[in-house]
């Protein structure tokens, strides 16, 4: 049962061939029985799903047809619950009850969502491994002693277990992407700007981008029709006309080019497994159309190195209102106001956070703000414009998610080795240009993801190429033996 | 030696948006605490700022009036720093590109010449909230209510050269950010506030000395009294052979005395860097445009206009329009009673001592424009004498009715009458043959005397003009 995909469930919804009850039990089920071996939830809300069920069953019964109407689906703990512990994977926020809901939230109970739960994640979003969060580790449904990726790490285990059939993830450096891939799911991070990120927890507010992860690009595209949109409170939310992003999956990639961009094969580190796989990927795409061609990103050897002085720059001032006096941890009897501030920081903070305010707060100082922060706006235009010469000759590019396989949990203890991970993933953060990625094969039984770039505001076509690419293949309908 | 100050100010002025700069929540003062604060005041996880139209409005009116130019495109930042009354651990301002470039303000100093003082820029940000240390035992309350009230801070040239100037200065900023309509000026709420960087150098001497930056003064005297006890402190130090230290300096007024707070080598490094919330701030011609018609005539052109129009002296006409509802109130008893310079005295004079004998507010005063000018019209239709007319004004005050009412009831119409007021002169010449006789015999100083018993016998109410004429025909026939 637990194989049918979020589309799938739509359908039988809308023709009452299940109820929103039913199928919300049969995943809080699974979520009981089977999360144990993965700990990808931080918070299951079972009862106020079950009401949320029912009251979608009204809606069904009364023949709506909102696009999630009576789906589970779960949400990342980075994004505000009204009434729901909202801790992002942090001490700091582990006594936190959000008084209100993040816009996501909000359109996607709209829709008729039904939440079954709160997702695991790397602590504050930092992190490729979910080994950073305060909840401990999640582990890769593929292998349990592997890690999922991160930061939505939840999320992806979750969904590659079917343990909900979409959830809803966010995208600093890679962090839909990398998990989607290392857990064998579909996951796009739209264009920035697509989706709200008010009562999204910042980590850096320039590069940080929600959306969703399921198994397929059509569930996806159902899911972003839900989350994206124009929002007055964030004043970086792009005003565009609704666009229906499923509309493209039935279109043919006759014509389509795409651009291979050399840097992103060449560069080593590369399991060769992975680089095999992918140009089988390139081999199915070409048989239904496409044209291939190699490009350049000659500066994307930066992306890295920028975004670790950005990215902690930014994560340095978003982070400083946790200081203990409104809200969450505070350490006990502070001594005087100081005293109150360094322990309840130093207390509520992990490792990775506190490195990450460290970098961020020394880039930032006055003496070093151009040679790093200014500099590293600077080489973000860059590659924005490496992207934007690309997309002159092509319409979609393609390349590897992560250079390797899932690890090995604690295999990565070194934090630069860590932030190598995400190699291909930051420069699409940094220029701010939708990207996913999908299953596009298995070594030695764990996934290895495809990932697709595109314009700005070309999702619709990436859906539409991932779309084709799962009409031919089965990789995203497979699931892990112990969770099938 | 002889010293030169050198005085820069900068003033933050709460713009009078309904709500708040980055959101919705309302700005009304004196609210319970926290009550005014939304989550986004509250520095809340997730939320995020957006930008309130109006505060961007006023100060581009400002920019306007002190001929400043607008920055088409600038840029929030973000000042990081922690202390409790600051929700998110930063404050946004602006920093590199402020809304307001270079302009300039127009003073009138002691002298009565006119010191043109440079603007250096002005910038939109939003105010803290405050730390209540009274009621909390071994602890600090935290009210948000003003967290993210718009201000926007005025930074003036180091171009004044005493405590005097730096309150002219001060003060026709007051009255200007009022005649926009941009701040209540308040400065007992807090609604008008300044810093002020004072130095000291050696007459002659070209380059700036050491600066103390003197915190949060509230009011014009204390702006006065800071600065001039500064500037005696940084003399006595150097004469004394010490040097002044960069430093944040507090004025206590109780004492009379400005105290160290920081010094720059404890000072923040406030880590500014463009906020990645927002938006830089687009601000087109089209815009500028539309503020510009909204301008209301401004202090200088107001004063020129009320010499030119109502003949008033330049004194006069700068009295008038230093508030504008005051230059408002006159033009409306100027009309009304067709006296613009009775008009002028009254509202000065009688008027203004009224207020400030019942402390109150213009907007608050019993009698209004309308009123006034029905009071001056009975004046100059010599209905009343003007002595007679500060009775009845006095009576209007407290709320007795308008002007013709209290003439009415009280009997105070002057006698205009001839007939009548030969009547009264017979009956006074009457009763004093003694003094006739004398006045008859060339003792002229007796027509005083006269004029006296006359009006005497009329309480006052003959017409002064009238009895001057008839006793004279009548003692001298």
């Amino acid at each position: 049962m637990a194989q049918e995909t979020l589309s799938g469930w739509v359908r039988k919804l809308q023709a009452r061939e299940i109820s929103s009850r039913e199928l919300t039990q049969l995943y809080l089920d699974r979520i009981e029985r089977l999360d144990p071996q993965l700990n990808s939830f931080i918070t299951v809300t079972a009862e106020q799903a079950l009401a949320q069920a029912d009251a979608a069953d009204a809606r069904l019964a009364k023949g709506e047809k909102t696009p999630l109407l009576g789906v589970p689906v779960a949400q990342k703990d980075i994004f505000c619950t009204e009434g729901v512990r909202t801790s992002c994977g942090s001490h700091m926020l582990d006594p936190f009850v959000s008084p209100y809901n993040a816009t996501v939230v909000e359109r996607m109970n709209a829709a008729g969502a039904v939440m079954l739960g709160k997702t695991n994640m790397d602590e504050f979003a930092m992190g490729s491994s979910n080994e950073t969060s305060f909840y401990g580790p999640v582990r890769n449904p593929w292998d349990t002693e592997r890690v999922p990726g991160g930061s939505s790490g939840g999320s992806a285990a979750a969904v590659g277990a079917r343990l909900v059939p979409g959830a809803t993830g966010t995208d600093t450096g890679g962090s839909i992407r990398q998990p989607a891939a290392f857990c064998g799911i579909t996951g796009l991070k739209p264009t920035y700007g697509r989706v709200s990120r008010y009562g999204m927890i910042a980590f850096a507010s320039s590069l940080d981008q929600g959306g969703p992860m399921a198994a397929t690009a059509e569930d996806c595209g159902r899911m972003l029709n839900a989350m994206a949109g124009f929002d007055e409170r964030d004043s970086t939310s792009v005003e565009r006309p609704e666009e229906d992003f499923t509309a493209g999956l039935e279109q043919d990639l006759k014509g389509l080019r795409i651009g291979l961009p050399t840097e992103f094969f060449g560069e080593a580190g590369l399991d060769e497994r992975v680089r095999g796989v992918i140009d089988a990927a390139i081999e199915v795409l070409k048989g239904r159309g496409a044209e291939v061609r190699e490009v350049s990103l000659p500066n994307s050897h930066l992306s890295v190195p920028a975004y670790y002085v950005v990215a902690p720059a930014e994560c340095s001032s978003n982070l400083a209102r946790f200081d203990g006096v409104r809200y969450g941890y505070r350490c006990e009897n502070p001594e005087d106001l100081m005293d109150l501030y360094t322990r309840s920081r130093g207390e509520g903070f992990g490792d990775e956070v506190k490195r990450r305010i460290m970098v961020g707060t020394y880039v930032l100082s006055a003496g070093y703000y151009d040679a790093y922060y200014l500099k590293a706006q600077k080489v973000r235009r860059i590659i924005a414009d490496d992207f934007r010469r690309a997309f002159e000759d092509v319409d979609v590019l393609l390349a590897p998610t992560t250079p390797e396989l899932p690890f090995a949990l604690g295999a990565k203890a070194d934090p630069v080795s860590m932030y190598l991970s995400d190699i291909y993933t930051i420069a699409a953060n940094l220029a701010g240009l939708p990207a996913m990625s999908l299953p596009a094969g298995e070594i030695d039984g764990l996934p290895v993801g495809l990932q697709l770039i595109g314009n700005y505001f070309d999702e619709a076509r990436l859906l539409g190429v991932a779309h084709q690419y799962q009409q031919e293949t089965d990789w995203h309908a497979r699931v892990p033996a112990a969770f099938a | 030696m002889e010293w030169e100050t050198v005085i820069g100010l900068e003033i933050h002025a709460q713009l009078n948006t309904v709500s708040k700069i980055f959101s919705g929540a309302p700005t009304a003062y004196g609210a319970e605490p926290n009550r005014q604060a939304c989550p986004v005041d509250l520095g809340m996880p997730g939320v995020l700022p957006v930008l309130n139209q109006g505060a961007v409005e006023r100060a581009v009116m400002l920019g306007l009036a002190i001929n400043a130019e607008i920055t088409p495109r600038s840029v929030f930042a973000r000042k990081n720093y922690f202390y409790p009354d600051l929700p998110k651990g930063y404050q946004i301002s602006q920093f590199e590109l402020p809304i307001v470039g270079l302009g300039h303000l127009d003073i009138e100093l002691e002298d009565g010449t006119i010191k043109r003082v440079g603007v250096t820029r002005a910038h939109l940000e939003e105010d803290a909230g405050k730390s209540l240390h009274e009621g909390f035992e071994a602890m600090t309350g935290i009210d948000l209510n003003r967290a993210g009230t718009p201000l926007i801070e005025i930074v003036s040239e180091p171009e004044l050269r005493s405590a005097k100037e730096a309150v002219a200065y001060m003060k026709k900023m007051h009255s200007l950010v009022r005649y926009l309509d941009i701040c209540d000026g308040n400065m007992q709420e807090g609604s008008f506030r300044c810093d002020a960087n004072v130095s000291v150098r050696p007459k002659g001497q070209t380059e700036f000395g050491t600066r103390a930056e003197l915190k949060n003064l509230n009011s014009f005297r204390f702006v006065e009294r800071a600065i001039n006890f500064e500037v005696e402190r940084q003399i006595d130090l150097i004469e004394g052979g010490g040097s002044v230290v960069q430093e944040t300096r507090l004025y206590d007024p109780d004492r009379d005395e400005t105290r160290s707070m920081r010094s720059k080598e404890e000072a923040n490094d406030y880590r500014y860097f463009p906020d990645p919330d927002l938006l830089p701030l687009v601000v087109d011609n089209a815009f500028i445009d539309s503020v510009r018609e909204k301008l209301p005539e401004l202090p200088d052109a107001k004063r020129a206009r009320f010499v030119e129009q109502y003949g008033l002296s330049d004194y006069d006409a700068g009295v008038l329009t230093a508030a504008r509802d005051m230059g408002d109130f006159y033009e409306v008893v100027a009309a009304g009673c067709g006296a613009p310079k009775l008009a002028a005295n009254w509202v000065m004079g009688e008027f203004s001592a009224a207020m400030n004998r019942s402390e109150v507010e213009l907007a608050d005063a019993p009698v209004n424009a309308e009123g006034l000018a029905g009071l001056l019209a009975r004046i100059q239709d010599e209905t009343i004498s003007g002595k007679i007319a500060k009775e009845v004004f006095e009576a209007m005050w407290n709320g007795e009715g308008d002007a013709d009412a209290v003439i009415e009831a009280k009997g105070l119409k002057q006698i205009t009458d001839t007939s009548a007021i030969d009547t009264i002169i017979d009956e006074v010449m009457a009763n004093n043959p003694q003094q006739l006789e004398q006045y008859r015999g060339g003792k002229d100083k007796l027509f005083g005397f006269f004029v006296g018993q006359v009006m005497k016998a009329t309480q006052g109410k003959a017409n002064p003009a009238q009895v001057n004429e008839r006793l004279k025909a009548k003692l001298d026939g």
